[in-house]
């Protein structure tokens, strides 16, 4: 990823910020600057808004094969996350062990975690992670 | 007054005992682990690092309070594991919480007490009207070399107090320090595991500095161990604090609950304020706190602190406790211990 890329959605990867048609109130992640429901007429209309991060696994699986950079951590879990804004992002979830029964409906929070790094000399990647620990610490 | 107005801890939930390390190395783990009363010590998983600890105990820290983000002029991170040399961790925190850009920020590094030290800075920007809240984080990935004493202690963690003068659950009535260039510990530039003078690390640097500040404090106080509910000081070990407590006169039970390293190791710039969080998530009104971070190189800063009855009010429920924190811990061994910690070298294929 380019440093260039990453500065510019670190607010979106780092805090869960989307965007919020001021028109229709429909909510964007990521963010998009005109709304496909407004149209032309949300251009100019359009905020930032910050997901609570709070939401619970619609779907997931077990990576064994995991990407460069996730060598690791394998198994892990990728899971489609609805969030209480009604919105899905794929994240992957972490402090899973063999003892954690990963489950549909499962409540998770946002965690911040090191995604990945370019090298031992390149950037650190940080962003949004999810936890069913911090989801459920009462 | 100036004091604590909210705080907020993270522990990484992957524990290895003693005995454990102790095995890989061929020498009887479990009574190294007993001479230094510890029983385990927390883990940082291959995604965690100062950065992302030091962003947990900071967002658990603002959820406990109704404060804009925008309303912190400072964030300071004192550690001596910044994922950078060259890059502040600060503002990675800050631009985590929504802080930036109108606002300040550094690291500091004071071997294990750049987290109070972190603190005392923030109190001077407050009392001198500069910011109304400023945060300051101790928080630490620390590194000890394979097979080294260091590595059965050397643990990860951190804690974030927000610090102003309004809506201050904690007064802090006076802070103080003492300072000496003293080599007992040090990690040079680019090496990746410290160095230690062994022994020395005790008389002359811990013990030295640590009775030496607390006696600046009852003096200034006009104090005496018995008027304090709480005793926190820097955990290396788990015998260092009781030891030094005891010359001090404070009594064991004032020690225990500010004492986490018997569970989670020494946590560097995380510990003295992981152990005060721990203390502040049990306190009541009008409890008095004695706490004196330690550093090597070497220097303490105390505090000495008194609970306001708005802790009564403040939102603790609303991040997890120190003690749900360290109870959440899964036992890993020293391989996966290794691959954890970086330890194992990859192909480049």
């Amino acid at each position: 990823m380019s440093v260039s890329r990453y500065w510019r959605e670190a607010k979106s990867r780092y805090m869960l910020q989307g965007s919020k048609c001021g028109r229709c109130n429909r909510l964007f992640f990521p963010k998009r600057s005109v709304c496909p429901s407004c149209k032309s007429l949300s251009i100019n209309n359009i905020d930032n808004f910050n997901l609570s991060g709070n939401g619970v696994i619609d779907a997931f699986t077990y990576v064994h094969e995991g990407l460069t950079g996730f060598e690791m951590q394998i198994p892990y879990v990728i899971a489609m996350i609805k969030l209480e804004e009604g919105i899905s992002i794929t994240a992957q979830v972490v402090d899973i062990d063999d003892n954690t029964k990963v489950y549909i409906g499962m409540p998770v929070r946002m965690v911040f975690r090191k995604i990945g790094e370019d090298g031992k000399s390149g950037m650190i990647y940080y962003g949004y992670k999810f936890s069913p620990d911090m989801a459920n610490f009462g | 007054m100036v004091g604590i107005v909210s705080y907020g801890a993270y522990i990484p939930k992957y524990r290895i005992r003693p005995a454990e390390i102790g095995r890989v190395w061929g020498i009887n783990g479990e009574a190294y682990g007993k001479s230094l009363n510890i029983n385990s010590k927390s883990v940082p998983a291959p995604d965690e690092d100062t950065a992302t600890i030091s962003t947990e105990a900071a967002k658990a820290a603002m959820n406990r309070v109704n404060i804009k983000s925008s309303e912190i002029g400072a964030v300071y991170v004192g550690s001596e594991s910044h994922p950078y040399a060259v890059k502040p961790t600060a503002t990675i925190v800050a631009e985590a919480l929504d802080i930036t850009p109108y606002m300040t920020a550094a690291d500091l590094e004071f071997a294990c007490k750049a987290g109070t030290a972190a603190i005392q800075i923030s109190m001077g920007l407050v009392k001198s009207k500069m910011y109304n809240y400023c945060m300051a984080i101790g928080s630490d990935t620390s590194q000890g070399s394979p097979g080294d004493p260091l590595e059965y202690s050397a643990s990860a963690g951190g804690a974030a107090f927000i610090i102003g003068d309004e809506h201050v659950i904690a007064d802090i009535n006076y802070t103080c320090s003492y300072t000496t260039d003293t080599p007992d510990f040090w990690r040079r530039e680019g090496q990746k595991y410290p160095r230690h003078g062994g022994r020395f690390t005790g008389e002359p640097a811990y013990f030295k500095h640590i009775i030496a500040c607390s006696n600046m404090v009852f003096k200034h106080q006009n104090t005496k161990p018995e008027d304090y509910n709480y005793v926190v000081l820097h955990q290396p070990n788990g015998k260092f604090p009781y030891r030094a407590a005891k010359m001090l006169g404070f009594r064991d039970e004032q020690i225990t609950v500010g004492l986490l390293t018997p569970y989670i190791g020494n946590t560097y710039s995380g510990a003295v304020m992981l152990g005060t969080s721990a203390v502040l998530d049990i306190a009541k009104p009008g409890d008095r706190i004695f706490v004196i971070g330690f550093g090597s190189g070497a220097g303490c800063d105390g505090f000495d602190i008194t609970v306001t009855e708005e802790i009564n009010s403040f939102h603790k429920e609303k991040a997890p406790s120190v003690k749900w924190l360290v109870e959440r811990s899964v036992y890993i061994d020293y391989s996966i211990y290794a691959k954890f910690r970086n330890k194992i070298i990859l192909g480049d294929g």
